[in-house]
This record gives C-alpha cells, sequence and structure tokens, in this order.
C-alpha cells in the first residue's frame, strides 16, 4: 500500500510538468499578445513594455525563466491586472473558491447518498422514479442556467437570498452558489449510489446476512453500504475536477470574487502568466484530488491489490 | 446487471455475422419504438431542427435587426415579435433559432470530429496492443487529468475569437478521449474472437482487419456515445458563448443569449427562459435519445 502511494504520488509530478510545459508553449503559439488591445501603443513603447516583461526573449529563454520561478512559488506578474502578481491574485481568489468547491462536494456526497439509497431501497416505488427524474435533471441541466434561475427565484420572487455579490463572513453569500454547483454533482451520486447498492444488496454476503435475522437497517449499514460506496470515492475525483471547472461559471453568475473568472479574462486578454497559473493552480487541485480519491479506494477496498 | 444478463434469452446478443447483424438492427429498432421518452426526445430533436432551418423565414424581422419601437418588449403578437426582443430590439425568436442553428451545427461538427478520432485512435491502440497501446493510452490520460474546459479555453485562445468552427473542429479534436477509451475497451475483447483469428490465418493485413472486422463491430457502443457526446458538445459551445469566449456579436448562440437574460432577468424574465428552455429541452432530448438507444443497442443492461 506504501509503495504503491509513494508511486502514485511520484506519477503526479511528471503529468503536472507536463501539463504545464505543453500550455506555455500552446498559449505562446497564439496570435495577438497581452499589450495589442490598448489602443495601438506606439512601437517602441510596445517594445519597451515586452522587454519589461521579457517578452522579448527567445520561448525557450522565457520557457526557462517561467519555470524556476514556478519552483520557487513565484507566478510572474500579471499583464493585465497592472501592479498585481500572479500569486496575489491568486492568493486572494482561492480560499473563496475552494471553499464554494468543498463545501459543493461536501454536500454532494451528504445528500446524493442517502437520496440513491433510498432510491435502491424503495426500488420502483415512487420515491424511486422522483429521485431518479430529479437525478436526469441535475445532470441535464447546465449550472448556468439553474445559477441564474436560482437566483430569480429565491434571490428575486422570494427574497430570502441575495442575489449575487459576497461580503467576508458571511455565509449567506455561498448558499446559492454552493447549491447551483453541488446539483449535478448529487444527481450523479444519487445515480451512482443506487446503481451499485442494488448490485450489492443482491449479492451472496447480503443474502446470508440477512438469513442470520439481521435488521435490514443492520444489513445497509454494517454490509452493504460499504462496498456500495466504492463507485462514489472513486468519482470524488472526477467530481472534484468537476467543481472547479463548475465554479469557473458559478463565479460569474453570483458574482463572487474567486479565481474562476481569472482563467476566464486571462484567456480574452491574453494574459500569458494568469492563464498559466490558474493552469497550474487548478492543474495541481484536479490532480490532487483525483489521487486522493484513488488512495481512499484502495485503502477502502480490500480487494485492491498492489504488486 | 449480471443476473440479468444471464437470464436473457439466448438471442442475438452478440452479432455473431452477417446475417445476425440484420435481426439485431431491426430488433434495436423496434426496441427503441416502444421506448416513449426515446421518441418524445427524437420528435422534439427533429421538430427543433426544422424549427431552427425554417423557422426564421416566417418572421419578417432579421436576426440583427433594431427594432426601435419595440425594445424589450414581452412575447406578444402584434409587432410579429412572438417571443419579445431584447434590450436592443433585436426580435428573440429568431435570435434563439439561430442559436439553436448554431449549437445544432457545432453539435454535430464536433462530435463528427471526435468520432473519427476516436475510433481511429481507440481500435489501433486495443487491437495492436503491446507498447504502442500504452503509450497512446497514456497520451490520452495525461489529457484527462487536466479537466477538459481548461483545454478548449486555452485552444480559444488560439485562434481568432469568432472563427468558431474553427474552435469547435479543435474541440471536436480534443473530445475523442472517452470515444477512444471506449473503443479500445471493445477492440481488445473483439481481437480474442474467432473470426478475427480466421482473418489472421487467411492472411488479412493489420490495417484491413481493423477497417473491415473491428471497426464494423464496434458500431453499437460507438452510436450510442455518439448520441450522448452531441448534447456535450453543445453544452461546451454554449459554456464558451456564456463565458463570452465563443460565438461574438451580433450572431448569437444559446449560451450567449442566456448570458444576456441573466443580466436583465430582473425586468425581462423571458429574455432568460426563452433561450435556457431551447436548450434544457434539446439537452435532455439528447440525453433520453441516448439512454434509449443503449438499452435498444445493448439489451443486456435494460
Amino acid at each position: 500500500m506504501l509503495r504503491y502511494a509513494l508511486q502514485r504520488i511520484s506519477g503526479v509530478i511528471p503529468t503536472l510538468f507536463v501539463i504545464i510545459t505543453a500550455s506555455f508553449f500552446v498559449i505562446r503559439l497564439a496570435p495577438g499578445g497581452p499589450f495589442d488591445e490598448e489602443q495601438t501603443l506606439p512601437p517602441e513603447i510596445k517594445a519597451n513594455l515586452e522587454a519589461a516583461y521579457g517578452l522579448d526573449q527567445p520561448l525557450l529563454v522565457q520557457y526557462g525563466r517561467y519555470m524556476r520561478g514556478l519552483l520557487a512559488g513565484d507566478f510572474g506578474p500579471s499583464f493585465k491586472f497592472k501592479d498585481f502578481s500572479v500569486t496575489e491574485l491568486i492568493a486572494q481568489g482561492l480560499p473563496i473558491s475552494l471553499t464554494i468547491g468543498l463545501a459543493a462536494v461536501f454536500v454532494a456526497v451528504l445528500i446524493g447518498v442517502p437520496l440513491g439509497a433510498l432510491a435502491a431501497l424503495r426500488r420502483n416505488s415512487a420515491s424511486d422514479y422522483g429521485i431518479m427524474g430529479f437525478a436526469v435533471l441535475g445532470i441535464a441541466l447546465p449550472s448556468f442556467v439553474i445559477g441564474p434561475l436560482f437566483a430569480l427565484i429565491f434571490g428575486l420572487y422570494l427574497g430570502v437570498l441575495p442575489v449575487a455579490g459576497y461580503e467576508t463572513g458571511q455565509p449567506k453569500y455561498l448558499i446559492l452558489p454552493v447549491v447551483t454547483l453541488a446539483l449535478p454533482v448529487i444527481a450523479y451520486i444519487a445515480r451512482l449510489t443506487r446503481g451499485s447498492l442494488l448490485e450489492v444488496l443482491r449479492s451472496n454476503f447480503v443474502r446470508t446476512a440477512r438469513a442470520k435475522g439481521l435488521s435490514p437497517l443492520r444489513v445497509l449499514f454494517r454490509h452493504a453500504l460499504r462496498p456500495a460506496l466504492l463507485p462514489v470515492v472513486s468519482y470524488l475525483g472526477p467530481a472534484t475536477a468537476f467543481v472547479v471547472t463548475g465554479s469557473l461559471v458559478i463565479e460569474s453568475v453570483f458574482g463572487l470574487p474567486g479565481t474562476g473568472r481569472y482563467l476566464v479574462q486571462g484567456a480574452i486578454n491574453r494574459d500569458y502568466t494568469l492563464v498559466m497559473g490558474m493552469i497550474v493552480v487548478y492543474g495541481a487541485i484536479t490532480l490532487l484530488s483525483n489521487l486522493i480519491a484513488d488512495l481512499l479506494y484502495g485503502w477502502l477496498d480490500p480487494r485492491v491489490r498492489y504488486d | 446487471m449480471t443476473s440479468a444478463a444471464t437470464s436473457a434469452p439466448a438471442g442475438p446478443t452478440v452479432p455473431a455475422g452477417q446475417i445476425i447483424e440484420r435481426g439485431l438492427w431491426s430488433d434495436a429498432w423496434r426496441r427503441l419504438l416502444r421506448n416513449r421518452a426515446s421518441m418524445v426526445a427524437l420528435v422534439w430533436i427533429v421538430l427543433v431542427a426544422l424549427l431552427a432551418v425554417a423557422g426564421p423565414n416566417f418572421s419578417p424581422h432579421p436576426f440583427d435587426e433594431l427594432d426601435w419601437d419595440h425594445m424589450g418588449v414581452p412575447p406578444q403578437m402584434e409587432a410579429a415579435h412572438w417571443l419579445g426582443t431584447d434590450r436592443l430590439g433585436r426580435d428573440l425568436f429568431v435570435r434563439t433559432l439561430y442559436g439553436v442553428r448554431i449549437s445544432l451545427q457545432i453539435g454535430l461538427l464536433a462530435t463528427l470530429v471526435s468520432l473519427l478520432i476516436g475510433v481511429a485512435w481507440g481500435a489501433t491502440a486495443g487491437y495492436v496492443g503491446g507498447r504502442i497501446d500504452n503509450w497512446m493510452m497514456r497520451f490520452v490520460d495525461v489529457l484527462y487529468a487536466l479537466p477538459y474546459i481548461f483545454i478548449v479555453i486555452i485552444l480559444s485562445t488560439l485562434f481568432e475569437r469568432g472563427n468558431i468552427f474553427v474552435l469547435f473542429f479543435a474541440i471536436g479534436a480534443v473530445g475523442w478521449l472517452t470515444m477512444a477509451r471506449i473503443v479500445r475497451g471493445q477492440a481488445l475483447s473483439l481481437k480474442r474472437r474467432e473470426f478475427i483469428e480466421a482473418a489472421i490465418a487467411s492472411g488479412v493485413s493489420t490495417p484491413a482487419i481493423l477497417v473491415r472486422h473491428i471497426v464494423p463491430n464496434l458500431i453499437g457502443p460507438v452510436i450510442i456515445y455518439v448520441t450522448l457526446t452531441i448534447p456535450q458538445m453543445i453544452l461546451f459551445e454554449s459554456f464558451l458563448s456564456f463565458l463570452g469566449l465563443g460565438v461574438q456579436e451580433p450572431l448569437a448562440s444559446l449560451g450567449s443569449l442566456i448570458n444576456e437574460g441573466a443580466q436583465e432577468m430582473e425586468s425581462a424574465v423571458w429574455m432568460l427562459l426563452v433561450p435556457a428552455t431551447f436548450l434544457v429541452t434539446l439537452l435532455m432530448s439528447f440525453n433520453f435519445l441516448g439512454d434509449g438507444l443503449r438499452d435498444a443497442l445493448d439489451p443486456r443492461d435494460a
């Protein structure tokens, strides 16, 4: 187990390296630069600007410099948010993005698993159909549709929650974003749980447990639930990635000062360092969550062998 | 799911040859016809597609016309703004249908690209196997590690904004990953079958086996996945347009219309509801159709 863990952990670093390198060069291939859109600068000033940021150097030199900076935790200066380094921008926004992301995953597991279990235990009942109908909706509805609709219903018509914006220490601003972000994940987890629990409930050891005279609840909690949750655990990695990318939209819908908008703005403004910084951070988060999900899976499932 | 497989009648669960293959397809078609949700979905998709093609011709308003007398009006009959107008007086009926056109075109185009690459890549990796398989799939794994939308956003910086077809060619070119995995898995299991052995024994070359024997036998799972890829691609286009990275003004896509609608929803709800309804019903229809096809083509899981 330990060896497997170390092996997996050391596998993350080359992957991250490949991602960073590939995106660095692909982004630089793009026509246009960060100083194009400001009302046609005189060529000398533009040249000076580019020299100041090192953009006049050969690409490989820039790459070497960028990688050295990264190792020291320096993401470089932002081209568009003058006076800010990318590190500062990310440090400002990331806590909010991480909070809503983690809260969404947490909420999704907390609601999705019981819903799925209920649907499996009451198979073909009204509650089963209700829950699965909700799951289809939750998966098919994009968050940029649900978000505005929620804001419309709960913010404008009912007036119980703020429509958009953020104030530190005021969790009510985060409720709608978290729910919107969690909804598709709840739906997916409910579907996964239902499917795998149905299969587990048909297996021999569950029949044995029932034959021994254990109460249905005891059978569920002591025997059936643990193996049935394995697919959910392995889904947690992709779910985190999903939630992280979902935050791009959610933050723009609800006007949250997170990091999601930087990726989009950076891409529009050709703010190379900002886009790169976002890719490094979000790529690392994605890889890390996949890693944790895999390790958790190995720890929970005694059938997994590492040779 | 396993017990269902054993209790299924001994029918054409796996196509063993040419003769049974026809039976499989007509069987599948009959099963699909009986699936009410899928048929409703199919009818809706066809209707919306027809409406998108022909609908704008019935309206007196071009998609970029500014109607100064009817700015931000709700749906009404008098000025033929059947679904209302936006803040600039542009007709929402026509604009939404233009958005549907773009969504459908892009969904199909990107899916086609990802289909071609995915099948070629997956079939080759699965059938050839060994070190080539290892490297090909490792490459897929690395791309998988990045959220798809990141790749799309990086790619969107590569092209002139507004040149959406080039962009979606590129998206389709990255969207083949899951397809490649599915196809590879199928190819791996096909490889061990007798008819492939027979082909090898009679001296057929590897490319010919791939094209003539492996790929035709992949069609079932591929069709299922294609119907599920189309809504995904439509969703990506709307997502990008919603963020302002996709279709540019004055052209509209469902995503950009929803974005405008979300900004105006306090005073003009229809601007949000009209494009959102079209997008959501289209996405759900494709999903239902895909589910129905899965049940029809792969009765083991039903």
